[in-house]
């Protein structure tokens, strides 16, 4: 659910349960994120150091 | 026929061995499956579910599996957070059996939600005021930690290992494991709490319902405890049940011995929490409602105080008395007690709190509802127990899910190592170990 949702309300409940379920989701996407932005940087650099 | 794919320096038994497994278990899966589409299809009609049992056999096995997985945050917790660094030991495989137990737990809430097409229902239109969305939330977030927890065992399979981009990527996500651990254990905190919180706010229920601390009862903290306390002996019992089938030992004592200790420890300062908690439900709460201990326990066919007896004593003092003592848990025959019953504990206090709850007559008029689960039922709770089977024979097979294993079990050509890390420091590629 997002605050632009129809049943969204601005009220501590819907902040705290979307708000934690989403700052979960950020560090789980922002980990995996970097992890396979670092791993292409790395093949790519393993590769040019092959070639 | 599979020998590329096995680690290097392990022994394997033949794969047509492997494949007779698998095809039991295999059979056994697909009984599941078949009552799951039944359940799909006819819908929970199949079931012996009704007005008094919306929870039945389905969320006992839920939450015994969630506690049961919850092996793999505390040992994630311990290693990575506490630093606890023998446990990377057996981490994988208390990844691989949480994976396990909260995927079953996922699949058995996917059958008895009985329209899962509208699963997502829970996100988007979420009742921000229910435990149970906590749970779910927290649940599905945890099983993505889990799998990504175990997603570099995978890339580290001899031949996966070998291309350069899953090499880098194992590699990148162990580096940063620390967090996702971080992040797990964060989550398993309050998803193990939700689900006891669940059964602590029910206050037309005296059986369940406790007091607590702000909006939390104290169930909420007992269970995140018990899971914490629980979970590393079901990842032990596993561990000496993989031991038993193959005949090698696959983890040294250290390692076992430290998170028996761990384990038992945490079993001991529960069964205090939990004693106390039990004193004063018996003796203050359910009297304030009407009722006395022994009124929850009598005039019915199953919910005798054995099960008190069972739950708190044979599962819970039993298996900290011998975990916690040096010499008794450093016996094996000891130690394999202590961790079943350990299971069984818990197991049984998810079905107390589950089942039990359900059954005990709360209005003059009532009786007690006793219930038997149907085929389908018991089929689809079997259900996981063999995937688990199958997706532990696979990974034990093709995986390396014993770091020790090779040091353990050296065989001919390849000469025992002392180091269990399979990266090197150059960024070189190395082959997979086991």
């Amino acid at each position: 659910m997002f605050p632009f949702n129809f049943e969204w309300a601005w009220d501590m409940s819907h902040m705290v349960f979307m708000g934690g379920l989403w700052y979960a989701l950020s560090i789980i996407g922002a980990g995996m994120t970097w992890c396979i932005a670092k791993t292409v940087i790395d093949t790519m650099k393993n590769e040019e150091e092959h070639h | 026929m599979d020998s590329a794919l096995i680690p290097k320096g392990v022994k394997r038994c033949p794969f047509w061995q492997f494949a007779l497994f698998i095809g039991i278990a295999g059979l056994i899966a697909l009984w599941g499956v078949y009552a799951m589409f039944l359940c799909w299809f006819k819908a929970l009609n199949q079931t012996n579910m009704n007005d008094y049992y919306g929870f039945a056999l389905w969320i006992w096995a839920d939450l015994a599996v969630i506690a049961l997985g919850g092996g793999a945050f505390f040992s994630g917790f311990l290693k990575y957070v506490v630093g606890k660094d023998e446990l990377k030991n057996i981490i994988n495989y208390a990844v691989l059996i949480g994976f396990i137990c909260y995927s079953s737990a996922l699949l058995i809430l996917a059958i008895d939600i009985g329209q899962p097409l509208r699963g997502w229902f829970i996100f988007w239109h979420a009742n921000v005021h229910s435990m149970l969305t906590e749970v779910a939330f927290c649940l599905s977030c945890y099983f993505a930690v889990l799998t990504i927890e175990y997603i570099p065992l995978v890339l580290e399979n001899r031949q996966i290992d070998k291309i350069p981009f899953f090499h880098n990527l194992s590699h990148n996500m162990h580096e940063i494991m620390g967090i996702f651990a971080a992040t797990g254990a964060f989550l398993s905190f309050f998803h193990q709490g939700s689900l006891g919180g669940v059964a602590g706010v029910l206050y037309g229920r005296p059986f369940a319902y406790r007091e607590g601390l702000f909006i939390w009862p104290w169930t909420f903290f007992l269970f995140t405890w018990s899971a914490a306390a629980y979970g590393p002996c079901f990842t032990l019992t596993l561990t000496k049940l993989i031991e038993k089938i193959t005949g090698k030992k696959l983890v040294k004592d250290n390692v076992i011995d430290l998170l028996a200790k761990i384990s038992g420890w945490m079993i001991l300062t529960y069964m205090v929490a939990k004693l106390i908690d039990t004193w004063y439900w018996g003796s203050v709460l359910a009297p304030r409602a009407g009722f006395h201990f022994t009124d929850f326990y009598s005039n019915n066919a199953f919910y005798g105080q054995w099960i008190v007896f069972l739950e708190l004593f044979l599962g819970g003092i039993v298996p900290a008395i011998i975990l916690t003592n040096k010499g008794m848990r450093q016996n094996s025959a000891l130690l394999t007690l202590a961790i079943v019953l350990g299971c069984i504990g818990v197991c049984t206090n998810r079905w107390a709190m589950v089942c039990q709850v359900m059954a005990v007559p709360v209005l003059p008029f009532e009786q007690w509802q006793l219930y038997i689960p149907s085929w389908q039922e018991i089929a689809t709770t079997i259900l996981p127990v063999a995937y688990g089977a199958i997706l532990i024979a696979i990974s034990y097979r093709y995986l390396p899910v014993f770091p020790q294993e090779r040091e353990l079990n050296p065989i001919d050509g390849y000469a025992p190592i002392e180091s269990e890390n399979t990266h090197s420091e150059s960024g070189e590629l190395q082959p997979a170990i086991a």
